[in-house]
């Protein structure tokens, strides 16, 4: 980044511009996708429990989040008498920052990274690993109860599950040889079959490990225990209003989305579309073909956010003793394991068999998604006629088809 | 003043300052945040050297590891909302005095190091640091891994749910 | 960061250890004792670092200690944390003057 500024400024200018325009890109990455990531989880979620989800504002509900923003900065920012008013305010800001800083790190295409970093994917994950304190420090600062528990369970749940999750990551880094993040976007480039999620079985496991762990580590749930709202009326944000409630969701919002980049390096070929052959930043030039790298980069992170936000509709939440009970159980001895197996198989497979357990990895994969695919675009029979209960209830009597209400609505 | 100095005119400042809040700050959870500004600010300083690996392995260790451990163990340890344990001014005496004295000693000492020549380039990063892990100061690893598990298991045994005594 | 010489980061280091060694005399809570103990490994650490960068001898051992100094710190915080919240459940405080039994 900094050659680009070199022409227009002189020698500490040019720095200072680099990192100010990655910054302000960065931050308008970030901005904008929380934008319209909680636009999408309100779309979502209605269509998952059948519902239409905001209509109003804008196109399709678009703006939504814009209004919801003017009312949250419109909205009186309080604290709890009784409170420390200090860390009670600091701790958005905390909670923010290590979000944010995790993308310094992230390539987004070929070179196109706010700071090359040796160490890039640890980097992010020891930068995200900050954002618990943020949410601690609000749990503790708020002077209540539900605060509280919310900051313990946090504090418990994030430690335990930053192991697993950093294991998962040294997976691929064991395949790789590398931890720098545009490295590894390099080497995966081609045909998707040559993303390290298909490298061998144990990666592959290792990618689901990573994306649940990832999961609860952004507190998301199923594993958002923190701010249960059936136990805890909000969690550690129960004190919080206004714009510095906000704060805590761009947070969320942001390391979904640093944690999704960070999985499409590591496993899912990065910038590569998995059908070129060739490195788009070095066919079409450095501009052009970063804008099409960074493109294909951001579509894979919001693929995953949005099945973060799948599973999050869809599943039940887990108790807290079994949140812990499934990372020290269960995802922890399974890490250990990919760990050991993917040395291992680098180590004693053949590379022709090596090849052949790629492609039918890759390949049955991609036959699974088809079908899946497939499936949902069939159409399953005829239609339940409007007014009756579908499957098992067919037949039954609603307020609709009841005689007595038939009856009585003359 | 070049931007490197600026840098690191600034970084400084931060991490002194936060320093003195450690110290300084009555509240034990202020100081944790006092303590959690210095240790962002020495990995900056890490980063500003060169050693990005060590800067990484000091954010995760110490703000996603010990820090939380050390809330964890406020709150787990406090009889009251932000209960405070004030200190005596003779104690601060005491330990001021102690403190200005050693800063005098130290800093006397760090004036007599000469200027080496810098080596030129970046520090040896990953890779080289791995390569010495495992040849040279292979023995070193290994007595800190079965540490580590001795601590482990030790923490967990003393740190295990008790009968609590009537106070 | 050639032009800055070494200097500069050992006399921060000395002050860094200078506050923790204030912060251990100092304080009553037992964890802020604590802290002031990180603060002393930080200090020293940094100097690892800086004679690492500064020294053309040292380039890479300066990192391996440190290294290994960060992972001890962890330990011993784990620890010393294990051994606090013991003295807390027999004496329902973290005050260590009042963990004088053992005066002859």
């Amino acid at each position: 980044m900094p050659e680009v500024w070199s022409s227009i400024a002189p020698h500490p200018w040019n720095l200072v511009a680099a990192g100010a325009a990655a910054a302000g890109l960065l931050f308008a990455f970030v901005g904008g996708s929380t934008f319209l990531a909680i636009w999408a989880e309100r779309k979502v979620s209605a269509r998952v429990q059948d519902r239409l989800g905001p209509t109003r504002v804008g196109p399709f509900g678009l703006l939504q989040s814009l209004a919801d923003g003017i009312k949250l900065i419109a909205k009186e920012d309080f604290a709890p008498d009784g409170a420390d008013r200090f860390l009670f305010r600091l701790a958005p800001y905390l909670a923010f920052c290590a979000a944010f800083c995790g993308f310094l790190a992230l390539p987004f295409g070929s070179g196109l990274v706010a700071e090359e970093l040796d160490a890039a994917a640890f980097f992010v994950l020891a930068v995200l690993s900050g954002e618990v304190f943020g949410v601690i420090l609000a749990g503790y600062a708020s002077a209540s109860k539900w605060a509280l528990f919310g900051g313990i369970r946090e504090a418990a749940q994030v430690v335990s599950y930053e192991a697993p999750r950093a294991l998962c990551v040294v997976v691929p880094v064991c395949v790789a040889g590398t931890l720098s993040l545009t490295a590894f976007g390099r080497q995966q480039v081609g045909g998707f079959w040559n993303w390290y999620v298909f490298h061998d079985p144990f990666t592959f496991l290792a990618f689901l490990v990573f994306f649940v762990t990832a999961t609860a580590g952004c507190k998301r749930a199923p594993f958002d225990l923190a701010e249960a709202e059936s136990e805890l009326v909000a969690g550690f944000h129960t004190e919080y209003s206004g714009i510095r409630w906000s704060y805590f969701f761009l947070a969320e919002y942001g390391s979904m989305f640093a944690v999704s980049g960070l999985a499409s390096l590591l496993f899912l070929g990065g910038w590569h579309t998995g059908v070129l052959p060739f490195e788009p930043a070095e066919r079409y030039g450095y501009w052009v073909g970063n804008v099409l790298n960074a493109g294909v980069f951001i579509t894979k992170c919001w693929v995953l956010v949005l099945v973060m936000i799948w599973m999050r509709w869809s599943l039940p939440r887990l108790r807290i003793d079994q949140v812990m009970e499934t990372c020290l159980r269960y995802l922890l001895p399974t890490a250990c394991g990919l760990l050991v197996g993917v040395c291992l198989w680098q180590l004693a497979v053949p590379a022709a068999v090596g090849e052949v357990v790629r492609f039918v990895l890759a390949f049955g994969t991609l036959a699974a998604m088809l079908m899946l695919f497939a499936s949902l675009l069939t159409p399953d029979g005829d239609p339940t006629p409007r007014g009756d209960l579908p499957g098992v209830w067919a037949g039954r009597p609603t307020p609709l088809t009841h005689p007595l209400s038939r009856g009585g609505r003359r | 003043m070049t931007l490197p100095v600026a840098l690191f005119a600034v970084v400084a400042t931060a991490t002194a300052v936060s320093a003195l809040g450690v110290v300084l700050s009555q509240r034990i959870v202020r100081s944790a945040v006092w303590l959690l500004f210095t240790l962002v600010g020495v990995a900056v300083l890490y980063f500003l050297l060169g050693a990005e690996f060590l800067g990484a392995a000091q954010l995760v260790v110490y703000v996603g590891g010990t820090l939380v451990l050390v809330v964890f163990g406020i709150m787990l340890t406090a009889q009251g909302p932000f209960d405070t344990l004030t200190t005596r001014p003779a104690e601060w005496a005491v330990g001021g005095t102690l403190g200005v004295a050693l800063f005098a000693l130290l800093a006397h000492a760090v004036m007599g190091v000469e200027a080496k020549p810098a080596g030129d380039g970046p520090l040896p990063g990953t890779g080289p640091l791995g390569v010495a892990f495992l040849g040279d100061y292979l023995l070193p690893f290994e007595i800190v891994s079965v540490h580590l598990l001795v601590v482990l298991i030790g923490a967990a045994y003393l740190a295990r749910a008790k009968r609590r005594a009537k106070p | 960061m050639s032009e800055l010489g070494p200097t500069p980061f050992l006399i921060l280091a000395a002050f860094l250890f200078a506050c923790g060694v204030v912060c251990v005399a100092a304080k009553r809570n037992a964890i802020g004792i604590l802290m002031g103990v990180e603060l002393v490994l930080n200090a020293a650490n940094l100097n690892l670092v800086t004679f690492a960068r500064f020294d053309p001898r040292f380039r890479l051992e300066g990192q391996v200690f440190a290294l290994l100094v960060v992972v001890l710190a962890a330990a011993e915080a784990a620890v010393a944390l294990a051994i606090v919240l013991n003295f807390y459940n027999t004496h329902t405080t973290v005050d260590v003057d009042d963990g004088n039994e053992l005066k002859g």
